[in-house]
């Protein structure tokens, strides 16, 4: 069982995040860059499976060459080698060449099932796991609280916003894993270590037989703004009386 | 005017769920609305008043056996059909789980552009501009699809308030079947029963919020009496949600909902950025903390410095008074 797990770096949601609102792309500079936790979740998920059974385990990324550092990561958690996508003109790119470039590069690799975070915390989309599986051609399964692996196909329960729905598909498959689906564990000394053993393939645009001319963008960025800051309103310490004094404030906003 | 296309997501037993007012609302934006549902041979009819009710100015319903148990392929396959069969030049879905899911395929399979999580949509002549409130709300990108399109966007819900006009639709059914080879089956569909009258978190007008203050998952019960005396959803912040006192559903944040309510109450909330992004768009923000140094007081219109055990009991009988 091949299984590749997609890891994304993004700024980190403890901290400030910005956009440059000059081009409306992520000022990668702004923020500390970390691997987003929920693919930690997705990967953990394949490391499960690999604990007890015989698999092998894929970190693929698309970035600059600060993706290194998350796919090492992704090696010192326990997979077995790492893929990192990696040309300048992938810059700026949208949801539908994200998914292309993606999807080509899982071809290239070869899988039996892909596993991905079902939401990053910078884009918040949510789709590129279905947007791959349809350049696959294969079943998805999005948004799983829960993973069953079984011979030749997968299961799991998915949470939307109304309850649960049981699903299964037949391999090969992409499936995305929420918060609920995995704790993932850290990586030890050792791990860390033979990390740096562990196979690290670069491939271009050209090494996925894909070229820039092809691609004209499908969506275009045409302004960004930056809200201004909301400041600070009244500020009291409380005496005995700002329970009361808070519902005068909302009756005079009319808010109650 | 290009028709726009609205797809209706609907529930196991075939109701029309509630973000079909918003959609059709949003395609009306953009050109003439027509209603898109799946529904099981011989019950799409039943869906037309309703459907007109919220402004469809045709309603296409696709009927197969396979309603309920393929998961999305049907739907998509719906969705194709429609598109080839009316050329329109957008297709509006919710920004729902389902609705990411139909909404990333149909953008690979008819080679189109995608826009995802919008908060509003307009038309600029023929193009389709979507907004998008990104980062919690600290920016606002607009941008559209060039392409011949139709544009693909997704709608986070509860964003529009708007309402299309009612209607009295024309009806157009088609029979569809998808190979289920190439799709995720569904096993079993497990709606939660709504145990409470409170409004919904996503889209709801008044919110309030605990915090790791709280102290325990029986002191919670307090945000959820303000929240009830206030007729308010509840929410939490993910130190809430890690200590276990609140399901991970109710997380307001980066990692979780993102909440523009006319009112947010914060109780027992520091206010880390990963809590703001999730609601610092919120009209007016009132919070309450012991710590005078929380940040959540730099955003907020009114603060409280002080005990939530006190205040929000004084608050509760203030508010009983005045009804």
């Amino acid at each position: 069982m091949k299984i590749i797990v997609l890891v994304k770096q993004v700024p980190d949601t403890w901290g400030e995040r910005t956009l440059d609102t000059a081009t409306g792309r992520l000022d990668r500079s702004a923020s500390d860059a970390v691997i987003d936790e929920i693919d930690e979740r997705a990967l953990e998920v394949a490391l499960q499976y690999k604990d007890g059974q015989d698999a092998e385990v894929v970190a693929l990324s698309m970035g600059p060459s600060t993706v290194t550092e998350v796919l090492r990561k992704s090696l010192a958690m326990g997979a077995d080698s790492a893929l990192h996508v990696r040309d300048d003109a992938l810059l700026g790119s949208d949801l539908s060449r994200t998914a292309a470039v993606l999807a080509a590069a899982i071809t290239k690799s070869g899988f039996d099932l892909v596993i991905a975070g079902n939401e990053a915390t910078d884009g918040r989309g949510g789709v590129i796991p279905a947007m791959i599986a349809e350049h696959l051609g294969v079943p998805s399964m999005t948004y799983l609280d829960t993973v069953e692996f079984a011979p030749g196909s997968i299961s799991g329960v998915r949470g939307d916003e109304h309850g649960t729905v049981s699903v299964h598909a037949s391999l090969p498959a992409v499936i995305s894993v929420t918060e609920a689906s995995a704790e993932a564990r850290f990586p030890n000394f050792k791990g860390i270590m033979k990390a740096k053993k562990k196979p690290l393939d670069v491939w271009t645009l050209a090494d996925l037989g894909l070229d820039d001319s092809g691609f004209a963008p499908s969506t275009v960025v045409t302004s960004t703004t930056e809200r201004p800051a909301r400041t600070a309103g009244k500020k009291i310490v409380d005496e005995g009386n700002a329970g009361n004094e808070l519902a005068e404030f909302l009756a005079a906003g009319r808010l109650i | 005017m290009s028709h726009a296309l609205a797809f209706i997501e609907t529930s196991a037993s075939g109701e029309v769920r509630n973000t079909a007012a918003m959609l059709i609302a949003a395609a009306s934006k953009l050109g003439t609305p027509v209603a898109v549902v799946v529904a099981a041979p011989g019950t799409g009819d039943a869906l037309i008043a309703e459907l007109g009710e919220l402004g469809a100015a045709q309603v296409y319903v696709a009927e197969t056996d396979q309603f309920g148990s393929v998961l999305v392929a049907p739907q998509l396959a719906a969705l194709e059909a429609a598109s080839a069969a009316l050329q329109p030049s957008a297709i509006v879905l919710a920004h729902s789980i389902d609705g990411r899911e139909i909404a990333g395929r149909l953008a690979v399979r008819l080679r189109t552009g995608l826009l995802v999580d919008v908060v509003d949509v307009r038309a600029d002549g023929d193009v389709v501009v979507a907004t998008h409130s990104v980062f919690g709300g600290a920016y606002t990108v607009e941008a559209t699809v060039p392409g011949a399109g139709p544009a693909i966007v997704t709608v986070r819900q509860g964003a529009i308030d708007a309402r299309a006009e009612t209607a009295s639709p024309t009806l157009t059914t088609q029979s569809i079947t998808v190979d289920p080879a190439s799709a995720a089956v569904i096993d079993e569909v497990h709606d939660a029963v709504v145990a409470t009258d409170r409004p919904e978190l996503r889209g709801a007008t008044r919110v309030v919020s605990g915090g790791r203050g709280l102290g325990s998952q029986a002191n919670f019960a307090l945000v959820e009496q303000l929240a009830d005396a206030l007729g308010a959803a509840v929410g939490a912040s993910r130190a809430a949600v890690d200590a276990g006192y609140v399901p991970q559903t109710s997380q307001v944040g980066q990692t979780g909902i993102t909440v523009s309510p006319q009112l947010y109450v914060a109780l027992g909330i520091s206010g880390a950025i990963q809590h703001r992004a999730g609601m610092q768009t919120a009209k007016t923000i009132v919070a309450i903390n012991k710590d005078a140094d929380a940040p959540i007081f730099d955003i907020a219109d009114f603060g409280i410095v002080g005990d939530v055990f006190t205040v929000v009991p004084q608050l509760i009988e203030a508010l009983g008074k005045r009804e």
